[in-house]
């Protein structure tokens, strides 16, 4: 029996056994008043204010911690509960600053709401109280330990929701409070600055001191919309007032990320204003010249209230870069703002000539993984259609093109299998090539605490990553020998005979070839490669194909390579050997980088492919889209990303047009792409700051930012989610689909003058509700999706018709390309391999606190407060032998280009490995990477290249 | 500066990790340890316990500063250790911590300048019946008065 009945309050009560007390009754519809109870959380029982009178027990019980049980009779309502839950409430406000007219938590208090509930005008118990400092360290957080009433939830959420443990309890009894390790300041802590202990907080004790005096809970508008960072897609609040943002929150309802948020997510939004609409007076102003080690500082206001941060430290970043607000045009070397028309005109008046000297295939379209879906399908359309070029790609070409190619092959289909809310079903978790802990900090985070239940984590990675700790097996292995490790698993696995045979006959096709050409892996020879040793091997085979249900995680660590396709192959070779895949919470899953990187690719933001990834070279498909679309359609697949900036070098390439990207960080061999770059006739950068690539561009159109603009996002298990707007867009920017739109207008008119059929060309949305449409009756997979159905949580594509609820994971009873295709994958080392020349293997990522090219993070305050600058991660017996110390500045230079960057000696990299993160321009990783590219995607092998260290 | 234990802590750490079923547990006697080499445990002592017996630092931190029984580095010759719970309370020990607080010139984990005492107050020594109680270093001093702890004072050197 899973069920028990009991009685509260006289009524009979059904609950799931193991249910407490208090659930059960709050499922009921009964409220029982308590503080430290959250129902993400395991029980904390630290506040009494829950108890409840048990027939036949003595005394009062909590009913947080108490199991509910057969027949149980529970009281939760009577004059003696009254009276003890009032005293207990009388007790915590004797040692409370009755503070409610100043605090930020206001309205939103659940000490504050009990109190009114109970009528408590004033404790009647004088005695000690605490009395520690105000600790604001920094200028996204603070805590008032005065208002802490030692709940234990911020504790719980940081250990085991986030997997973090950087706070906890210190000393005992009345001294008790929570701290950070020693006492040290929270940047010195394992803190990740996730804020989410103040989304758990039930008073105002943690708080953001970054929505200081910005305005309270009855103040401020609470728009849902998408976190436009990475690729899990938190849903998010944004709270704004009077047209600004004050902070960032979610709630727990959500279905990516049930409450929790990550650092960006939560503290990043601020890139959105300018300077100027920013603000509040500094109660100590700090020196404007001052850098960020102001912040750092004791609060100083009176009666020991803290202080606002300064602003200023926001206006110096800015003021290099602000938002772009007006249309400009470079006369001159210079750019001149423009109206809207005249851009329009300049744009396409340019782009036209350039069609009509050089041809359409002269002409190309970076489309963005952080624009929505509604404004990439325009873009492709808008390139397919009135410019005549498939010419159309964005920057998933360098991230996961090669799962693309991978997974289609193998599966027919190449997004994330599974959902996120599955992993913490799997019985094991194998991350390869990816560190969600700081790429995809909520799924990351899920991993961690699924691994601290018991699941099986297996973690391949040459670097030391959070996720190690938690690991049963790390397979260390050496930059660009995937193929071979996972070569070597399935070696063991066969020789073993721990292959699923029934899946295997039933869903696969290719076995015999694929079995005998790992016959060579063994464990000895595949540690020979790799370097870890056979032992280690062999365990994570087993640990992996022993497992009831194991997922696969990957991210750039196996598809930036040369070898690319091959090892997003070989991940699909396992899942297939042991017949994980096709069921829940067992599948291989890609971890996309971008808010809407999923979402750009779905929508045909690719050469190949257009929406819906029905192929460009397929008669019937463009049939269909030359029709819908009305005019017919070029048959030749476009050029990638890759490949028209090298054409662009070689004069193929004529003109560009960009949406939201910054190939000029993100390309590898920046240099070779700065010269391309500068020999376009003709180039236009839409984007939301004069990034390091519109300063090359002939003409700048200023975007809004995702605050300012409605669309949808896919996340990257599929679901598709609505971001709102939630307030006006800056100056005279303009969404992203409203500019295609007036562009593709534009050129339509001028173009029906010779040819009346550009006149059916259809441009003239009005919302992008209406763009949606047009996609789902398009694209089969989007089908069923449409705004009025995407309401809270959003619909998880395939989702084939309006009666379809979406789809939980992929290829059940069936691959999308029928059978599961085996394939036959052979070890190539990397390009480039280190030599007596360039000694070290450099590998790149991205960090917690900042994404690609840093365009919108390091504009943010908070984050770049906590990570101003680049560094390269060297091993400290490479630093001795080369004679630098930690911190000290080294010239990284390799065949490409050098960089001048801050040494962080760390164990993290293995001796011979140094790793450097990509964000910062001035220590730009990509004037160093290697653009040799993975023959079949053409993706460039970010991940390895050769490079030597001068002191 | 990153502390580390020598070969034969070391030896005896290796012993105790295979006796403890979990790293909650092995933490306790690790800090032990701790206290034993270094004559007391600092932050630096903190975090080389974290990273050997595998628990964050913010949980180190938390256990020994719960506990009272583990010696800081740094603490006086003689550790005085004020019972404070309800019982001993509740028969004159705040008379007494205030007295030594007085007498010495020192807060509750302070240490007088000529590094002599360290006086600490603390939860129930678990001998109520004799209370209140004082422990100086190993020793138990019990049914305390002032005077009586003049006396033992004045005989510490
Ligand atoms: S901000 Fe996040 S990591 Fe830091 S203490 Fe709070 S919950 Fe833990
Ligand atoms: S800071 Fe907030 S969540 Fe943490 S213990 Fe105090 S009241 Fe509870
Ligand atoms: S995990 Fe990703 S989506 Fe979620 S808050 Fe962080 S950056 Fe945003
Ligand atoms: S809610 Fe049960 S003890 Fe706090
Ligand atoms: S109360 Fe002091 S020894 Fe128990």
């Amino acid at each position: 029996m899973d069920k028990v009945t009991l009685y509260i309050n006289g009524t009979a009560v059904q609950a799931q056994k193991g249910a407490t007390v208090l659930e059960a009754a709050l499922s009921a519809g009964i409220d029982i008043p308590r503080l430290c109870f959250h129902s993400a959380l395991p029980p904390q029982s630290s506040c009494r204010l829950c108890v409840v009178e048990v027939k036949g027990a003595r005394g009062l019980i909590a009913s947080c911690s108490l199991p509910a049980a057969q027949d149980m009779a529970v009281t939760t309502n009577s004059e003696k509960l009254f009276k003890y839950r009032k005293y207990i409430l009388e007790l915590i406000l004797s040692n409370h600053p009755m503070d409610c007219m100043t605090c930020e938590k206001s309205g939103e208090c659940e000490l504050q709401e009990y109190a009114y509930k109970f009528g408590i005008k004033q404790t009647p118990i004088r005695g000690e109280v605490t009395n520690y400092p105000i600790e604001a360290t920094d200028p996204l957080m603070m805590i008032e330990h005065s208002k802490c009433i030692l709940c234990g939830r911020c504790v719980s959420v940081c250990r085991d929701l986030w997997a973090t443990e950087a706070i906890d309890f210190s000393k005992r009894g009345f001294s008790s409070k929570i701290s950070f390790p020693f006492d040290k300041p929270r940047l010195e802590s394992d803190c990740v600055f996730c804020g989410n202990c103040i989304t758990f907080c039930p008073t105002g004790a943690i708080t953001e001191r970054s929505a200081l005096g910005k305005g309270r809970s009855w103040e401020v508008k609470k728009i849902p919309s998408v976190c436009p960072f990475c690729g899990c897609g938190c849903n998010i609040e944004i709270n704004t007032k009077a047209g600004k943002i004050v902070k960032i929150t979610s709630n727990e309802n959500t279905p990516v990320n049930k409450g929790l948020l990550c650092v960006k997510g939560k503290f990043g939004y601020d890139f959105v204003h300018h300077p100027d609409r920013i603000g509040k007076p500094s109660a100590c102003s700090t020196d404007p010249s001052a850098d960020s080690a102001s912040f750092v500082q004791q609060p100083c206001g009176e009666n020991g209230h803290p202080c606002y941060p300064s602003t200023s430290l926001h206006e110096n970043l800015i003021k290099s870069s602000e938002r772009l607000s007006r249309p400009m045009v470079k006369k001159g070397g210079k750019f001149h703002e423009v109206s809207w028309d005249e851009a329009m005109n300049v744009v396409s008046g340019r782009l036209l000539e350039m069609k009509q000297k050089y041809g359409a295939e002269a002409l190309g379209v970076l489309c963005s993984a952080k624009c929505t879906n509604e404004e990439n399908d325009l873009m492709q359309k808008l390139a397919r259609t009135l410019l005549g070029t498939n010419n159309v790609d964005h920057c998933a070409r360098l991230c996961h093109s090669s799962t693309v190619a991978g997974m289609v092959q193998s599966f027919g289909g190449a997004a994330m299998t599974n959902s996120i809310e599955e992993i913490e079903k799997a019985s094991c978790l194998f991350v390869i090539g990816s560190n969600p802990t700081e790429n995809h900090p909520i799924i990351g985070a899920i991993i961690a605490r699924t691994a601290m239940k018991g699941a099986k984590l297996i973690v391949a990675d040459p670097r030391a990553i959070h996720l190690t700790k938690f690991a049963s097996a790390w397979l260390r292995h050496k930059c660009g020998t995937d193929v071979a490790l996972i070569n070597g698993l399935l070696n063991v696995i066969v020789k073993e005979g721990l292959q699923n045979n029934e899946f295997i006959n039933a869903r696969t096709e290719n076995y015999e070839d694929f079995r005998n050409s790992i016959e060579k892996y063994t464990p000895e020879y595949v540690s020979g490669i790799t370097g870890v040793p056979k032992e280690e091997i062999i365990k994570a085979a087993r640990i992996y194909a022993s497992s009831k249900n194991a997922m696969i995680f990957f991210a750039m660590g196996i598809t930036q390579h040369t070898t690319g396709t091959d090892n997003v192959l070989s991940v699909c070779n396992l899942a297939l050997l042991t017949g994980n895949v096709g069921k829940e919470a067992a599948g291989v899953c890609p971890l996309r980088g971008q808010n809407n990187v999923q979402g750009a690719c779905d929508v045909g933001a690719l050469p190949d492919f257009y929406p819906g990834y029905q192929k460009v070279n397929d008669p019937n498909a463009r049939g269909k889209f030359g029709k819908a679309w009305g005019i017919p359609l070029d048959n030749k697949i476009g050029y990638t990303l890759t490949e028209m900036v090298n054409f662009a070098a070689q004069d193929k390439i004529k003109a560009l047009y960009i949406m939201g990207e910054n190939p000029m960080m993100s390309d590898p061999d920046l240099l070779h792409a700065d010269e391309a770059f500068k020999k376009l006739e003709f180039m236009v950068v839409q984007d939301i700051f004069m990034t390091e690539t519109a300063q090359l561009a002939d003409v700048v159109l200023p975007a809004t930012t995702f605050a300012e603009k409605e669309g949808t996002v896919t996340n990257t298990e599929r679901r598709v989610q609505l971001m709102r707007r939630a307030i006006q867009p800056w100056g005279d920017s303009k969404p992203d689909w409203q500019i295609i739109c007036m562009l593709g207008k534009k050129l339509s008119s001028v173009l029906r003058r010779n040819e009346p059929a550009f006149g059916n060309v259809y441009f003239d949305y009005d919302s992008p509700a209406e763009i949606m449409d047009e996609i789902a009756s398009l694209s089969p997979v989007y089908g069923g999706i449409s705004y009025d159905r995407l309401g809270k949580i959003g619909l998880q594509w395939p989702c084939p018709d309006k009666n379809h609820p979406g789809t939980k994971f992929l290829h059940k009873d069936r691959f999308s390309r029928g059978q599961g295709r085996f394939n036959v994958v052979e070890f190539r080392p990397p390009a480039e391999s280190a030599d007596n020349e360039y000694p070290f293997t450099l590998t790149t990522g991205r960090v917690l606190y900042h994404l690609h090219g840093g365009s919108m993070t390091r504009r943010s305050t908070g984050l770049d407060f906590i990570l101003h600058e680049g560094y390269v991660e060297v091993n400290p017996e490479d630093a001795e032998r080369l004679g630098f110390q930690h911190g000290q500045h080294v010239n990284v230079t390799s065949r490409r280009g050098t960089i001048k960057i801050k040494a962080n000696v760390t164990d993290k990299v293995p001796p011979g490995t140094v790793f450097i993160p990509f964000h910062f321009a001035e220590c730009a990783a990509n004037i160093l990477t290697n653009n040799a590219l993975d023959p079949v995607s053409k993706i460039p092998e970010y991940k390895v290249c050769a490079v030597r260290i001068e002191v | 500066m990153p502390k580390t234990f020598n070969a034969k802590t070391m030896e005896k750490f290796q012993a105790l990790s295979q006796r403890y079923p979990t790293k909650d547990a092995l933490l306790l006697p690790v800090l032990r340890l701790a206290e034993e080499e270094f004559n007391g445990i600092d932050d630096d002592a903190m975090e080389l316990v974290a990273g050997l017996v595998g628990v964050p630092p913010a949980k180190v931190m938390s256990v020994f500063t719960f506990y009272t029984h583990y010696r800081r580095a740094g603490s006086g010759k003689y550790l005085l250790q004020v019972c404070s719970t309800l019982p001993c309370a509740l028969r004159g020990s705040q008379e007494i911590f205030e007295h030594l607080k007085k007498k010495l010139g020192i807060d509750s984990e302070e240490t007088t300048k000529d590094g002599k005492f360290t006086l600490k107050k603390v939860e129930c020594l678990g001998s109520c019946g004799t209370s209140p109680v004082v422990q100086i270093n190993e020793d138990y001093y019990e049914n305390l008065t002032t005077e009586k702890l003049d006396e033992i004072l004045n005989k510490l050197q």
